[in-house]
């Protein structure tokens, strides 16, 4: 058993001025503040990584820095997904009774501290160095690549694809900490410029400023009663050309053992947060995972199924696509946004019942992935 | 690991496609390692790919990655299936769908030998 017993999270966008360290001591101050901790009681330390600050070693850099003494830290790295893996791994930790709580941390000043060529560039290194970014390939290639072939099979539009951003956008109106909030159309994702086809820019997530955090503990210190019930995760390859498939990825894998270790049933889901890095991620994984049938993603978001008061709401914070990427904390906002559901505190946001949330995010280009269920007591 | 002399590869600066096949149990593979990612077996073989096969998938690149190669943009990247059995990435001509049937040739990108696939 283990909390999710406080969360912490920065708005997205630009802050210039502001480090990789200040941006995770901000939102690791708001979070131990939520769990009602004191820098003392923090045992464990997970940090993520930071393209701005590539330091060997991230996390005894924030010990030093914060001011922490924990008996067990280390740095992962997994793309998209390494927030969601370290959530796993502090709640593995937990339950191994090797430590009490686990203060889980990332930020990164990748909009303000460069420029977006060097931002892109360094991104498109999760290709093969030899065999594709030589070509010219980015991480928008490599997604579009998948898309060109997922479209292809499924039948589903770009107007479909569209559907999953103004959705976002939407979400992240009422949101006052998203990068994004003037409201957008499907023609205005549909007439945004071409990035590689068939994606657009409002099909991309933005780079961002963030920092987010949140402590995985053994009791409710914050009075917050949301646990993670169950972990799951799936890795296939890493390259997109070395992808056993551009239609099947490791999702419904990653989802299936979480579900199992959770024992519940996907029907019993009623809130989702899902990476969605381009609307073809979040297209592809809600198909996937099985919370939309194949090529209806879209059309399903059009009659308002992942609406605040549909079937299924979905990342009601804006998620990648418009609260921002900030890179490891990206989808850590989406557990925020998880958590403050299910404890009752997302103010204009609140849905009525978030009793059981189900979480999935991907790194690579759908290579690594990680699921996790969390329920509110 | 380097390849057996005979064998071109574009990676290389050869005009050539190389890929690898396994002796033990048959896989064939596109990045070069000097075991089997399959079986485990050691010693792969280097192989000359024909440079024909067919579109997997297909995007225009408008937003290139850096200010030397904006000048190329917008530019078709593949995944073209290699009738050897492999998967590669490539440029191709902008008119390429997904299933097209396609033959590669070499052409120049940021400096450097690139595979580049025209439909057959």
């Amino acid at each position: 058993m283990s909390y999710v017993t406080g969360v912490g999270l920065t708005p997205f966008g630009k802050h210039p001025g502001r480090t990789t360290l200040d941006l995770m001591s901000e939102a690791a101050t708001a979070a131990l503040t939520d769990a009602q901790l004191e820098r003392a009681d923090v045992d464990g330390l997970l940090c993520a990584y930071s393209t701005t600050f590539p330091h060997l070693m991230l996390s005894t850099t924030f010990v030093e820095h914060f001011g922490l003494s924990p008996t067990y830290a280390h740095s992962i790295l997994l793309g998209g997904a390494t927030g969601f893996a370290m959530a796993m791994l502090a709640h593995t930790l937990v339950q191994s009774g090797l430590v009490r709580n686990v203060l889980v941390v990332a930020g990164e000043n990748r909009l303000t501290a460069q420029s977006r060529d060097a931002a892109v560039q360094t991104l498109a290194q999760v290709g093969h160095a030899e065999y594709e970014v030589p070509l010219g390939a980015t991480i928008p290639a490599y997604y579009a690549l998948v898309a060109s072939r997922y479209m292809h099979e499924h039948g589903t539009t770009e107007a479909d694809l569209a559907e999953l951003a103004v959705l976002m956008r939407r979400n992240a109106v009422s949101h006052p900490g998203a990068q994004f909030r003037e409201p957008i159309t499907a023609q205005d994702v549909l007439a945004s410029k071409p990035i590689a086809s068939p994606l657009k820019l409002l099909d991309c997530c933005p780079v961002s400023d963030g920092g987010v955090a949140f402590v995985i503990g053994r009791e409710p210190t914050g009075g917050s009663r949301v646990r993670i019930r169950g972990t799951g995760q799936a890795h296939t390859h890493q390259y997109v050309t070395g992808a056993p498939s551009l239609t099947e990825f490791g999702a419904k894998a990653s989802v299936e053992r979480a579900a199992e270790s959770a024992g519940i049933i996907l029907t019993d889901v009623r809130y989702a947060a899902i990476y969605d890095s381009f609307t073809i991620t979040l297209t592809i994984l809600l198909e996937e995972i099985g919370l939309a049938p194949r090529g209806q993603a879209g059309q399903k978001a059009r009659a308002g199924y992942f609406d605040r008061d549909g079937r299924l709401p979905l990342n009601t914070h804006g998620g990648l696509l418009s609260y921002g990427h900030c890179g490891a904390g990206g989808a850590m906002a989406h557990l925020v946004e998880a958590q403050r559901q299910m404890s009752g505190r997302a103010g204009a946001r609140q849905l009525k019942d978030v009793s059981l949330a189900l979480l999935h995010g991907d790194g690579g280009v759908l290579s690594s992935h990680v699921s996790l269920v969390l329920e509110a007591q | 690991m380097t390849l057996v002399s005979s064998v071109l590869d574009w990676t290389t600066g050869g005009e050539g496609i190389a890929f690898q096949n396994c002796s033990a149990c048959g896989h064939r593979w596109y990045f070069r390692r000097d075991f089997c990612p399959r079986c485990g077996s050691g010693s792969p073989v280097d192989r000359q790919a024909s440079g024909l096969g067919i579109v997997h998938a297909a995007t225009l690149v408008t937003r290139a990655p850096s200010e030397e190669l904006r000048v190329y943009a917008p530019y078709l990247i593949v995944l073209v299936d290699a009738d050897e059995g492999f998967r590669l990435m490539a440029h191709g001509a902008a008119q390429l769908r997904i299933g097209a049937r396609v033959r590669s040739r070499f052409v120049f990108f940021g400096g450097r030998l690139v595979p580049f696939f025209d439909p057959v």
